[in-house]
């Protein structure tokens, strides 16, 4: 007697990775993805291109050109040049502090750092304006000695500053905590200064995240309204950033003069984010390495 | 260099990392601090290098009350666990690093540190990797570069925190012989930490058995097989 032949008919079923969902979803998912960015960000973004060139290139370059608005650009710019800078320095002054040292008041220093984040701009403004303006001893004094800080520039560096606090400190906190003090602990071993150990130690290995919350802070400080807004006064020429001016060219209804500022500084947001890209596309490797968190 | 701790006492706030601890190293050996993790081994190792601060006691080298001195200005030769090793530099770089962190009046010339490096990448048995970057290295590589990193600044001591503690079995064993090689050519002294008691004993001239923040014997690795003093030994080295 032969036994019967074992017939092994498994039915073909395709083979299915547990993590792989069907194509009917993915797909779904992907278009509502994408019909949700082109209504809240590409739409946006195409309107203010289109507003602004609506009469042409020409009127939009002309309405740049004025006198006011070139106050404005410049004072966009020298406020971003000064606060991003001082904003690096205490960003990684606070990382430091914070992932190389054990010290009471370390969760306190950290939540301080997330307030910005937290605290609604125009309430920030109010607070500067209650600590430094006219009504206030210091704000007193200083007014008398010729160096206002509210409705002047020192204000709106301030406010800015304030506002776009955390970017770098939040951008090294997880890296250098990953990092640990290994590294810096085998320099110091071997003979160089804290200065030294800092200089070709710690700012090599953190200098993919620094840029990348220099890059982040520096469009924040450029398009920041809501705490300069109430600090600068809205001193047309004086003390009106690229923000402030846009909200009030519009609110006086020229609308091609207020579209073609609002372009310019959603095209200077642009090259921060083409600069990111790209650093990301040439360093990734680097960058994967610094931020495997 | 012979180095003497006495009653070195360490605490971290509330909590007590080393009870008073004596200890004399005699000049040129090879010392084994063996204990379970949280025995304080480590701390006194990083006591020593200059990276923690006693909360009480003194560090004498060779007579020389040296416990106020800076990590620098200790000159002890520091080989990290996971080694440390900058991720940024090449190997060469890596070496050099001692050297060129000098003062420029007692700096080699470029020349000179070229021929150090090469010398000690020789010692360490690995001529060709100067142009590599750390992570392009095995376990066993990056363990020997620290070690040449560490010789570099041409050292007091040498100090080793779980220098085999990251490699797997085969490479650890090969590399205790090269521990012991670099020992007998230099004459440092040297102290390492390990919780493994074998390599302890296999190694080291002198093992000190550490548990709870405190010494629990000091001898010959063959003395405290044969005569373990306390419970705490005899358990630790028959497990």
């Amino acid at each position: 007697m032969t036994p019967a032949p074992l017939s092994v008919s498994v039915p073909a079923r395709p083979f299915r990775p547990a993590t792989t969902e069907p194509v009917w979803l993915r797909r779904s998912l992907i278009v509502a993805v994408l019909a949700m960015l082109s209504v809240l960000v590409l739409a946006p973004l195409v309107t203010v291109f289109a507003h602004a060139l609506r009469d042409g290139l020409a009127m939009a370059v002309a309405s740049l050109g004025n006198r006011d608005a070139q106050s404005a650009i410049r004072l966009t710019l020298t406020i971003a040049a000064i606060s991003v800078p001082l904003n690096a320095a205490f960003g990684i002054a606070a990382a430091w502090a914070i992932t190389k040292f054990d010290w009471r008041g370390k969760a306190f220093l950290i939540t301080l750092i997330d307030l910005p984040f937290s605290v609604s701009p125009v309430v920030a403004g109010l607070c500067f304006v209650l600590l430094f303006g006219a009504n206030s001893a210091i704000g007193a004094w200083l007014v008398a000695s010729g160096h206002p800080i509210i409705f002047a520039v020192p204000g709106i560096v301030l406010a800015t500053m304030f506002i776009t606090f955390p970017f770098v400190a939040r951008e090294l906190i997880p890296v250098m905590t990953e990092q640990g003090r290994a590294e810096e602990e085998a320099a110091l071993t071997l003979g160089a200064s804290g200065w030294r150990t800092f200089l070709t130690v710690t700012l090599p290995n953190i200098r993919w995240a620094l840029l990348y919350g220099v890059l982040l802070c520096n469009a924040r400080a450029m398009g920041e309204f809501g705490a300069v807004a109430v600090v600068s006064g809205k001193i047309r020429g004086q003390t009106a950033t690229m923000p402030i001016m846009i909200e009030m060219l519009y609110n006086e209804y020229l609308s091609v003069a207020a579209f073609s500022m609002a372009a310019l500084l959603a095209l200077l947001a642009l090259v921060t984010l083409t600069l990111k890209s790209a650093l990301e596309w040439r360093h990734a490797d680097q960058l994967a390495a610094a931020r495997r968190h | 260099m012979q180095i003497e701790i006495d009653e070195i006492a360490k605490e971290f706030g509330p909590a007590t990392a080393l009870h008073p601890v004596s200890l004399s190293i005699p000049s040129g050996a090879l010392i084994a601090l063996l204990g379970p993790s949280g025995s304080g081994k480590t701390t006194l190792l990083r006591i020593l290098g200059g990276l923690e601060f006693p909360t009480s006691g003194r560090v004498l080298f060779d007579g020389q009350d040296a416990t106020g001195l800076t990590v620098q200005e200790r000159r002890a030769g520091f080989v990290f666990q996971h080694y440390a090793l900058f991720r940024h530099m090449t190997v060469f770089d890596n070496i050099a690093y001692g050297l060129r962190a000098r003062p420029r009046k007692t700096r080699p010339s470029a020349a000179e540190i070229d021929r150090r490096v090469t010398r000690l990448l020789d010692l360490i048995q690995l001529p060709d990797i100067a142009r590599r970057y750390p992570s392009q290295l095995s376990g066993g590589q990056r363990q020997r570069v620290a070690l040449a990193r560490a010789l570099a600044i041409e050292p007091r001591m040498l100090l080793l925190d779980e220098p085999f503690g990251a490699l797997d079995a085969r490479v650890r064993k090969e590399l205790r012989g090269g521990l012991r090689d670099i020992h007998d050519q230099t004459g440092l002294t040297t102290v390492f930490v390990t919780h493994d008691q074998d390599e302890a004993m296999e190694l080291a001239d002198l093992v000190v058995v550490m548990s709870m923040g405190r010494i629990e014997q000091v001898g010959r690795p063959n003395d405290i097989r044969a005569r373990p003093r306390t419970e705490f030994v005899r358990a630790f080295i028959s497990a």
